[in-house]
């Protein structure tokens, strides 16, 4: 066993983790796109993302989640998705009032419909995913002094 | 009407919990249960009998669906709820770092 | 709508156990029970956006939760204080049921909504937003300024943890303290 198998969970766990959390996350990807034709969302789907990463920093150590998405890149993407949301609402006026739905609508039933909505659902991911990440990241890090002992 | 009044015993429970308990996890606990009934309270309002899930389909024409609107305000209030939440325990987490308890009382006894 | 029933007392159930059982660990997988049932009960109500987002969020709000209650002792002790609580407690939780069931009989009947606005959004909905999924519209295009204000409430819950749980800033201020003092 060499250092790296040592922290996180034991092998059966980690294994399988390998294996499933690039699913987990393609599922979330699936959900956000498809949030205008069929149930989901941004919402959903940014907190299925989170927990792919959550998921990981459970099996392997914080060490390996904090490489794939670091803490600053988490706080950079909540703000990305924020001013990204911001962004839209405020091109908006280039057509008349604030959230005008200023791309053409498209066919509907088919994946590039509906104008903003899937710009602003992909938005909302973001943000939503990197911050419930960062809360996550910021109480696993808390570390107490009894439980230090 | 009996199912609104199931609801409301629901939110009369996590109401108890949060007024009676002295551990604070348990209070944090009966804010999620008062959460989720004010939540299910939205959904139960927008139901429609034998109504159809607000999702357009290509072939048919679907006349009776249920109220959308609160279906939005519930899903962006469950987010919301989870970040409270976890706003809640991290400041739960900071106060046993600081006292040693989760015990509301004794927290009150050892204040300065 | 016996299975709405059923699971409604399922989740009373659950809430009870939650509440009353001394170990924090039980207490808190009972309410992931509850929240497990309540998306259930979304779906049987024929919400399937709000099902879905439930269910996810509840798996996180256990994570966390038991990120909380690990390796922690809780003492439940009940002193002779505490009865006078309980009765103000039973007697505020007696106030409010009367005061909702008063509430209650000027709602619609359960299964017949009073849908104005809604009825707007479902005729206009495909042809003025492009959308298939009406829950989807009402929330990024006719209401979107909710969805910008619940943005900033998550963006303040964020920064409200990181405020909370940081330990540099915190350190500081206390040698200040220390400084002065001396």
């Amino acid at each position: 066993m060499s250092k790296e198998h040592e922290k996180g969970m034991s092998l059966i766990v980690k294994t399988i983790t390998r294996l499933t959390v690039g699913l987990i996350l393609l599922y979330g990807i699936y959900i956000v796109l498809h949030g205008h034709v069929s149930p989901g969302g941004g919402f959903a789907g940014g907190v299925i993302i989170a927990l792919s990463f959550i998921h990981l920093m459970l099996a392997y150590g914080k060490e390996t989640a904090l490489r794939k998405l670091s803490k600053a890149a988490a706080s950079f993407f909540e703000s990305m998705g924020a001013i990204l949301f911001l962004g839209i609402a405020l091109l908006g006026f280039t057509g008349g009032y604030f959230f005008l739905n200023f791309i053409s609508k498209g066919e509907p039933f088919k994946l590039f419909s509906a104008g903003i909505i899937p710009l602003c659902n992909i938005a909302i991911c973001l943000k939503v995913g990197a911050g419930l990440f960062a809360i996550f990241v910021a109480l696993v890090l808390l570390k107490f002094d009894s439980e230090k002992r | 009407m009996a199912v609104y009044l199931l609801c409301l015993v629901l939110f009369s429970l996590g109401l108890y919990c949060i007024l009676r308990k002295r551990n604070i996890i348990k209070i944090i606990v009966g804010v999620i249960i008062a959460e989720y009934a004010v939540n299910l309270f939205f959904i139960l309002v927008a139901y429609r009998m034998k109504g159809r899930s607000p999702i357009l389909s290509p072939d048919a024409e679907i006349l009776n669906m249920v109220d959308p609107l609160p279906h939005a305000l519930v899903l962006t209030a469950i987010v919301i709820g989870l970040a409270t939440t976890a706003l809640l325990v991290a400041i739960a987490m900071r106060i046993y770092e600081k006292y040693g308890t989760f015990d509301i009382t004794k927290i009150r006894e050892l204040r300065g | 709508m016996v299975e709405l029933y059923i699971l409604l007392i399922f989740m009373i159930l659950g809430a009870i156990v939650a509440i009353e059982v001394k170990d924090l660990l039980s207490s808190v997988v009972a309410v992931g029970a509850v929240g497990l049932g309540l998306s259930i009960v979304f779906l049987v109500l024929k919400a399937p956006d709000v099902a879905i987002t439930q269910l996810v969020v509840e798996i996180l709000c256990l994570i966390i939760l038991i990120r909380a209650t690990l390796k922690r002792d809780l003492p439940f002790s009940t002193s002779g204080r505490w009865v006078f609580n309980t009765f103000v407690t039973v007697g505020f939780i007696a106030l409010f049921l009367f005061a909702a069931m008063k509430c209650l009989k000027d709602l619609p009947e359960f299964g017949y909504p009073a849908m104005r606005v809604a009825s707007t959004y479902l005729k206009e909905g495909l042809s003025k937003t492009g959308a298939t999924n009406l829950v989807s519209s009402v929330i990024l295009d006719y209401r979107a300024y909710d969805t910008l204000g619940e943005a900033t409430i998550l963006f303040t819950a964020v920064i409200g943890v990181l405020a909370v749980v940081r330990r540099i800033g915190r350190k500081r201020v206390e040698e200040k303290i220390k400084e002065e003092d001396e």
